[in-house]
């Protein structure tokens, strides 16, 4: 038997590079016979066993809560949804967006301060990866812009949906609820926070009542730029007295007024 | 009237037929979530045993939505053609199953029958068969449609190009599309997913692609994935328009939802067709299918438009949508909506079948965009699974994305390579006109043009 050849990967020389120097995406990618050399398979293979585990991790909310408490300087409220697993969480988005029993108790308890201007909601979403890294560094650049700011006690929410902080907001009498959550890992962003922001939250809002800033992560939108666009969204709501697509109207007729 | 059946002395009934539809679906989460999943194995097996014995002729007398509130059940009802359903309009459900898996059914008796079937028909009887049986006569099935290729032609595997890029570029999309190009794919259409919605941004992307083609003499077709009223602006503005795009689905309250109903739909294939954008194609006929739909179970529920309808019931109401516009292209997004409608790579596969089959069978040049999001219980082992078996189905072409990553969309594909190792390993070729293109001058000249990407941009 006659030795073998080590197969071309890269049929047009230097073109791979010239390709990806123009676009995130998976072009130019190694070839052997029609299928995708080793190198890039394992590549693939690696971004998705990152996303994977984004999306399985369980958030240590007693240490993120210690954490986000010595920010605060303050008591953090623990909560849970009403999905009691990962597994029951991702097939029922219906119970990741109320509390369970324990949790609405919990509230009811607390809220007897009166009303607030804001409640700030960390919830682990689709990643709590994106959680244990950004929303301490998060509240770290935005609560100092918040002084003159009524605040709930925050809140640390386990298994939830964006739409938990409709029911978190409304128990405690906030007139806003800013949600922090763990977006759904893109292959190539498994960390990537997002934050919402509600005009008087209560059940049945819509995602059209919403504004929400995405993408905040180390290779997008750092802690810092995203706390900036919080305020002005937060300023600009508490103004208008409403968050959503009718905010984004109002904010588009004063810039071209 | 309820439909009943009895399994080791117990008695299980149903109360209407779009209860016993959804008891009788193999199980996936989007049922389970609406709440009208069958409760047990066994509940599910009755309703398939009630199911199979149901005459075919009972879909006529009983909607699964109310006629009088749903646009989607009036176009089923007052479209069906009661010739092409004479031959089988004596057989129950599942006699059905084993006719079109007989020896009888042929290729052409098969598509004499599809307007005479509906789309709750075609769902009942798919509920009632294994994955073997949508493959073995979905295969059967040929729905062949023509632009400036010809797609779905025996033995042949189209790809879709999907280039898009986070942020619009047209450098970056341009870069996708001539890597995909290299690799074989862009048969069935050149089609970008935009990240905004803008006219301008629509016109500029098939005006980039237009003058491609044109250059390099590439029998292709072109789409921007904008909404449909956002592609018409384009039209009238004077936008290279080929194929005209919109996500359906199958009620009239679920399509409000996506902003569309069929007179916007009818408006948008008038005005598509009179562009005349289309060749002559390697047959001999003009090409004149414009139209290119994209569905996917499940969609009807996340906009709470579902009626207490099984998920893939209401998929095939998307399918009479979607002929009513003799599309070039139509392809369900089968992963795409997440774990909540269909949790795994098991529910995903048989769900990717059942919407080919059904298509099929109803007349339609069925695609499939083979694909998973991250929180889905799947990875690449199950998208190669569909993939093959879709490619021994017969799938008319399935998506090229540059390594199956959709950096704007952010959930996984298939690949270029994807569609090669389908056409390898099953000896399929592309579509006619464009494998001839391969061979020629103008690819060669794609090819050397290749190492400087950036001159492929308009100036």
């Amino acid at each position: 038997m006659s030795g073998i050849t080590r197969p071309i990967i890269e049929p047009i020389a230097g073109l791979a590079a010239r390709l990806r120097a123009l676009t995130p995406a998976r072009v130019g990618l190694g070839r052997t016979g029609v299928s995708v050399a080793t190198h890039d398979l394992l590549d693939f293979q690696r971004c998705h066993a990152l996303a994977r585990d984004a999306v399985h991790a369980q958030l240590d909310a007693a240490s993120l809560a210690r954490t986000l408490g010595a920010i605060a300087g303050g008591s953090i409220l623990r909560l849970h949804s009403a999905a009691q697993d990962r597994a029951t969480f991702l097939q029922r988005p219906d119970l990741g967006r109320r509390l369970n029993e324990a949790s609405r108790k919990l509230l009811e308890e607390r809220a007897r301060g009166g009303s607030c201007d804001l409640a700030l909601i960390v919830a682990d979403g689709l990643s709590a990866l994106a959680v244990e890294r950004h929303a301490a560094p998060l509240l770290e650049e935005l609560l100092p812009r918040l002084r003159d700011w009524k605040l709930a006690p925050v809140c640390v929410a386990e298994q939830g949906r964006v739409a938990i902080g409709d029911e978190i907001g409304a128990a405690l009498h906030a007139q806003i609820a800013v949600v922090l959550i763990g977006e759904r890992p893109g292959l190539s962003s498994p960390d990537s926070l997002g934050a919402y922001i509600t005009w008087e939250p209560r059940h049945g809002r819509t995602d059209a009542e919403r504004n929400c800033i995405s993408n905040i992560r180390g290779e997008g939108l750092s802690s810092v730029q995203a706390a900036a666009q919080l305020e002005v969204i937060l300023c600009a709501a508490r103004r208008l007295r409403l968050t959503g697509v009718a905010l984004n109207k109002e904010a588009r007729l004063l810039q071209e007024g | 009237m309820t439909f009943a059946h009895s399994i080791s002395s117990r008695r299980y009934s149903f109360g209407s037929l779009r209860e016993l539809l959804a008891k009788a679906t193999p199980l996936r989460s989007g049922d389970v979530l609406a709440a009208i999943a069958a409760e047990s194995a066994e509940e599910r097996v009755a309703a398939q045993f009630a199911l199979a014995d149901l005459p075919l002729a009972r879909f006529l007398e009983e909607q699964v939505v109310p006629y009088e509130e749903d646009e989607v059940t009036r176009l089923i009802v007052d479209t069906h053609d009661a010739d092409a359903f004479a031959p089988v309009r004596s057989l129950t459900v599942g006699e059905l199953r084993d006719w079109l898996l007989s020896d009888e059914a042929t290729p052409e008796r098969l598509a004499g029958l599809a307007a005479g079937l509906t789309p709750e028909m075609v769902a009942g009887v798919s509920k009632l068969m294994r994955v073997q049986d949508l493959i073995a006569a979905g295969a059967k099935i040929r729905v062949v449609t023509r632009f400036r290729t010809t797609v779905g032609l025996s033995g042949r595997l189209s790809a879709r190009l999907q280039p898009n890029h986070p942020t619009d570029s047209p450098a970056g999309i341009a870069a996708s599309i001539l890597d995909g190009l290299l690799l074989g794919s862009g048969d069935a259409v050149i089609g970008i997913n935009p990240a905004g919605d803008g006219v301008e941004v629509t016109a500029q992307l098939l005006r980039m692609i237009d003058a491609l083609r044109e250059r390099f003499s590439i029998p292709a077709q072109s789409c921007v994935l904008a909404h449909i009223t956002t592609q018409m602006a384009a039209l009238n503005r004077g936008a290279p328009i080929d194929l005209l795009f919109q996500s359906i689905a199958g009620t009239e309250a679920a399509n409000r939802s996506f902003g569309v109903n069929l007179s916007l739909l009818g408006e948008a294939y008038e005005a598509g067709r009179a562009l005349q954008r289309g060749a002559l194609c390697a047959d001999g006929q003009m090409g004149g299918n414009v139209m290119y739909f994209e569905t996917g179970q499940g969609s009807a529920l996340s906009a709470n438009a579902h009626h207490d309808v099984d998920q893939q019931t209401l998929e095939a109401r998307a399918y009479a949508v979607a002929r009513r516009f003799q599309p070039m292209l139509v392809n369900t997004v089968v992963g795409f909506i997440g774990p909540e409608y269909l949790y795994d790579g098991k529910q995903i596969l048989r769900a990717g079948l059942e919407d080919h089959f059904c298509g099929k069978l109803l007349g339609l040049p069925m695609g499939c965009d083979v694909c998973y999001t991250n929180h889905a219980e799947a990875d690449q082992d199950d998208m190669d699974t569909l993939l093959t078996l879709l490619g021994v189905a017969g799938v008319n072409y399935i998506m090229g994305v540059p390594g199956a990553d959709d950096v704007m969309l952010n959930y996984q594909s298939t690949s270029f390579h994807d569609a090669l190792y389908l056409r390898r390993v099953l000896g399929l070729r592309p579509a006619p006109e464009f494998e001839a293109w391969m061979e020629g001058d103008g690819f060669g000249r794609l090819a050397l043009e290749a190492c400087h990407p950036e001159r492929l941009l308009p100036a």
